[in-house]
């Protein structure tokens, strides 16, 4: 979390081979994901990004792109085909398998977005605002169901929100960043166990964290 | 998704137009004293038409035309989409070529039909080769807007999944391309006709572009309106085939739920 303008989404692509940083290191389980300026492709194979759009092709159909990384690695198209439809089921699209994206919810291509991140089971899931374009009731629904298929299969994720209660509701950990340029102003450990309610949002402890981290924020914005 | 048939008051304003325009044409015919020679009658142009098709040699002509234009189509649609690849995807090669590629744009393509045929001769290759000159450009104008086109998203993507410039461009850039490369055929297919046509006025001893050169020598002015109106007949078909080819090849793309313009 952090303010507007403060880099979030340039860290996210750093981590993610995306934009190379301009000093630093990234270690993913125990390796460099940049050296001399170059990202090392056996360590960005242990990554998925999901983006803030869901960069869905419009030309293939739903099925074809949850098993597009599977067919950059050579995965015979039967087997793709069958390992994105179990994760259209995971996700919650079965039954779209062979549409288009343009026949999608906005939700719907989230949620199709988020399986192909999943298809090769990476150990990092790195989010850049996945649902901001969506209205609240959907980015409510979103959220639980992230939880769920994260809980389906667990990895590493970095969540980057501009929501504070979203940010609380799904992390064990919310990092406050500062304005540009951006420090690291507090790590926030959040204790709830899961999978976590809706209604969790309205209890006390919640909202204490919510205020907490809020306070960073409004600080770091003030200064 | 929005209707794309034609709805009965548009057809009958589009059959009622041609009437009226035809209807038009006949009445001044009758009431003026205009030539004949210059101006027949759209009914004598009907029975020209009936007569020319009634004839072998116009169906071999025809055919001649008709071969030109879509070899030199598929000439230009081949080199053009080589080229507007290499353009769109090279920036330092397009700042070096475009100059030249400019100069050639603005070249009025007939002034170097002549040249053409001195260099290759009469036959059908010149002809094939100047209706895939005027048809490039707009091929490769059309390609390379269209590698430009890719949202940066896609890119994106293709970054985290390590995609190879191969894999890029094939699973992303032309795809994303295609639409804007079949703007380009729809052009490209009206000029190859023109290029065709204006070529066999100049040269040779056959296609319909030299018939209608031989009526009008001729001062049959009917079986020349007569062949005017087969060219646009055959133009249409052609243009009709190739705007058909959008629903078939991008039909994820908006441009496919529109009808194009005069189908």
């Amino acid at each position: 979390m952090g303010p507007s303008g403060c880099g979030k989404t340039t860290l996210l692509r750093v981590l993610g081979g995306l934009t190379a940083p301009s000093g630093g290191a990234v270690v993913a389980d125990g390796r460099a994901v940049w050296s001399e300026g170059r990202a090392d492709r056996q360590a960005l194979t242990q990554l998925a990004m999901v983006f803030q759009e869901a960069n869905l092709l419009p030309w293939f159909s739903v099925v074809d792109n949850i098993a597009l990384p599977l067919r950059l690695r050579g995965v015979p198209r039967a087997e793709r085909r069958a390992e994105a439809a179990r994760l259209c089921e995971l996700v919650g699209i079965a039954g779209f398998e062979d549409h288009r994206p343009h026949a999608l919810s906005v939700g719907m291509r989230h949620r199709a977005a988020l399986a192909r991140a999943l298809v090769e089971s990476p150990r990092v899931l790195l989010l850049d605002e996945p649902f901001a374009a969506l209205d609240a009731i959907t980015r409510e629904t979103m959220n639980l169901e992230l939880e769920r298929i994260w809980l389906a299969r667990p990895c590493t994720a970095v969540l980057v929100t501009h929501a504070i209660s979203e940010a609380v509701f799904l992390a064990d950990r919310v990092v406050s960043l500062s304005a540009r340029p951006a420090r690291v102003l507090a790590i926030t450990d959040v204790p709830f166990l899961r999978p976590r309610p809706l209604d969790l949002q309205h209890e006390q402890d919640f909202q204490g964290l919510v205020r907490g981290v809020r306070s960073y924020l409004t600080a770091a914005q003030g200064g | 998704m929005t209707s794309t048939r034609l709805s009965l008051a548009t057809v009958l304003w589009i059959v009622g137009i041609a009437v009226v325009f035809v209807g038009a044409w006949k009445v001044y015919v009758e009431v003026s004293d205009i030539s004949r020679f210059v101006l027949p009658a759209p009914d004598d142009v009907g029975l020209a038409l009936v007569d020319i098709l009634g004839e072998a040699r116009t169906w071999h002509h025809l055919r001649v035309t008709l071969t030109e234009i879509v070899l030199g189509f598929a000439a230009a649609v081949t080199v053009g989409v080589i080229v507007g690849t290499v353009l769109g995807e090279l920036p330092a090669v397009e700042r070096v070529v475009n100059p030249y590629l400019i100069v050639l744009q603005v070249l009025p393509k007939v002034a170097i039909i002549p040249l053409l045929l001195l260099w290759m001769g009469f036959g059908p290759s010149a002809k094939i080769l100047i209706a895939a000159v005027f048809a490039f450009f707009p091929m490769t104008a059309g390609t390379r807007a269209g590698i430009r086109s890719v949202e940066p998203g896609n890119l994106d993507l293709a970054a985290t999944l390590q995609m190879s410039r191969w894999k890029r461009l094939w699973l992303i850039e032309l795809r994303a391309a295609l639409p804007s490369i079949l703007t380009g055929m729809e052009v490209a297919i009206v000029l190859a006709t023109v290029g065709a046509v204006v070529s066999e006025y100049l040269a040779g001893g056959e296609g319909l572009g030299w018939l209608a050169v031989v009526n009008l020598n001729q001062l049959q002015v009917d079986n020349l309106f007569a062949v005017i109106v087969l060219l646009c007949a055959l133009g249409i078909v052609l243009y009709v085939a190739v705007a058909a080819l959008r629903r078939w090849l991008v039909p994820w793309h908006p441009s496919a739920t529109q009808r194009p313009p005069g189908v």
